[in-house]
């Protein structure tokens, strides 16, 4: 399964880069009025099997060592380069996607494509099969790196730290009826938990549960904080604030029970199923509130230990 | 079902993840409510909404949202884009109504998450 996944992530990869991410920019190329012979002395020197021929900055064909092969067996060392370079050239543009140079390639079976900017034919780099692998490797590479970085340091933080109980808490503010900012803070504990290497489900129970409670302290208060601990077998969610308070909790945990107006309605929220679905997600819930002054609430959700 | 066939299914535009296509969406799910998708969305599903907050990204993100189709020929605004985008979150959208977008996934056979339960029912 991980091989599959690989595989969707390259070719993902391939419509995410550009062909100018990957191609060689400084390129050798050779101009039109070059002698077959001084032709010879390039593609020996640099060791390159092909080269583009340009014209004041512009491309007008391509010889490769076949073609040069081909003069020598003829004997015609002495005659400039454009009488036998191929004029129809295929290029690639600097900005489509990779795939495009990939399947040119299953197309024309070439080693290489000259690579030019859309518009003016100027030439700005040459690409090959390689260029193209190392360009995948590489971005690859960085993709993986910097999730598994974040991961590898933090999910180690428990056995890094000498203590008899270690607990990790994160504060999260939250402002009231701030809809743009709404979800925010659920968001980041839900990065955060699973960079510890938390399992997926117990996450997305914590994520949840989290993300309610931000919600009614934006939706019903004016503010407050999330403040979340974690300990190897445990992850307490609280939530408090210093708002209107709720007059009766029974009737507030009832599905379908809301007071949220219809301008809340409208953005997706107060379907009075918020507080059940909290419930639902932790395995130890506990609301307490008090009129004009506030409410507070607590969530916890047990970690299988391993 | 890839999202590319539920972009054919529904006449859908893409609004990001063109490089998404190829993903593999096992699920519908449809919903106005937050709390609805919160509740019953499964991991790795599709969610149909014609919600256009950037409450939608933060609720697919907390539920394990595969990908949003927005009904009704609703679109988010660029901000929703953005942060949609920052999460690797693909966006399309249709003209059809909810209705309609629901009823030409599940004949084309994306089961919704009505089926995991039956199934269980079931033995
Ligand atoms: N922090 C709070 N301060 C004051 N009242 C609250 C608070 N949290 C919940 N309530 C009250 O409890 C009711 C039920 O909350 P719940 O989260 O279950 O539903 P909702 O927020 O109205 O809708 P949904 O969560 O489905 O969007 C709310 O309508 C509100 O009256
Ligand atoms: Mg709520």
């Amino acid at each position: 399964m991980a091989e599959d996944k690989k595989y969707t992530k390259i070719q993902e990869l391939t419509y995410e880069l550009k062909v100018g991410n990957v191609m060689t920019k400084k390129v050798v190329t050779v101009s039109p009025k070059k002698t077959i012979y001084k032709l010879r002395n390039i593609l020996h020197t640099k060791r390159i099997s092909g080269t583009p021929v340009v014209d004041k900055g512009k491309l007008v064909g391509i010889i490769s060592t076949e073609d040069f092969m081909k003069c020598l067996a003829k004997g015609e060392t002495n005659i400039p380069v454009e009488e036998r370079m191929t004029k129809k050239v295929e290029t690639l543009y600097a900005d489509e996607p990779l795939v495009h140079a990939v399947r040119k390639f299953d197309q024309y079976g070439f080693g290489r494509f000259p690579v030019i900017e859309r518009g003016k034919g100027k030439l700005v780099g040459i690409i090959t099969k390689g260029d193209i692998i190392k360009g995948l490797l590489k971005k690859l590479e960085i993709d993986y790196h910097k999730e598994e970085i974040h991961r590898y340091r933090a999910s180690h933080i428990f056995e890094d730290i000498v203590a008899d109980r270690t607990t990790l808490t994160f504060h999260y503010n939250v402002v009231g009826e701030d809809f743009n900012r709404a979800g925010e803070s659920a968001s980041g504990l839900k990065r955060t938990l699973f960079r510890l290497g938390i399992q997926p489900d117990s996450v997305r129970r914590a994520a949840i549960a989290a993300y309610e409670a931000e919600m009614n302290i934006v939706v019903f208060t004016e503010g407050g904080k999330l403040t979340v601990s974690v300990e190897t077998h445990r992850i307490k969610i609280e939530a408090s604030d210093s708002g209107p308070g709720i007059p009766d909790i029974e009737q507030a945990m009832q599905p379908g029970f809301s007071t949220a107006p219809e301008r809340i309605r409208e953005l997706g929220f107060g379907a009075g199923m918020g507080l059940l679905n909290i419930k639902n997600c932790a395995d130890k819930m506990n609301l307490t509130s008090k009129v004009g002054k506030g409410t507070h609430l607590e969530a916890i959700i047990y970690l299988n230990q391993r | 079902m890839t999202l590319n066939e539920v972009k054919e299914i529904l006449e859908a535009e893409v609004i990001i993840g063109s490089d998404k296509l190829k993903m593999e969406v096992k699920i519908g799910c449809a919903a106005d409510s937050m709390s609805d998708i919160l509740a019953f969305a499964k991991p790795g599903a599709l969610l149909l909404t014609g919600l256009t907050n950037p409450q939608v990204v933060y609720t697919s993100e907390i539920s394990d949202i595969k990908a949003i189709c927005f009904v009704r020929g609703k679109k988010p605004d660029e901000k929703v884009i953005k942060l949609a985008k920052s999460k690797n979150l693909p966006m399309l959208m249709t003209h059809l109504p909810m209705f309609e977008s629901c009823g030409r996934l599940y004949a084309n056979g994306l089961i919704g998450i009505g089926y995991l339960d039956i199934e269980k029912k079931n033995g």
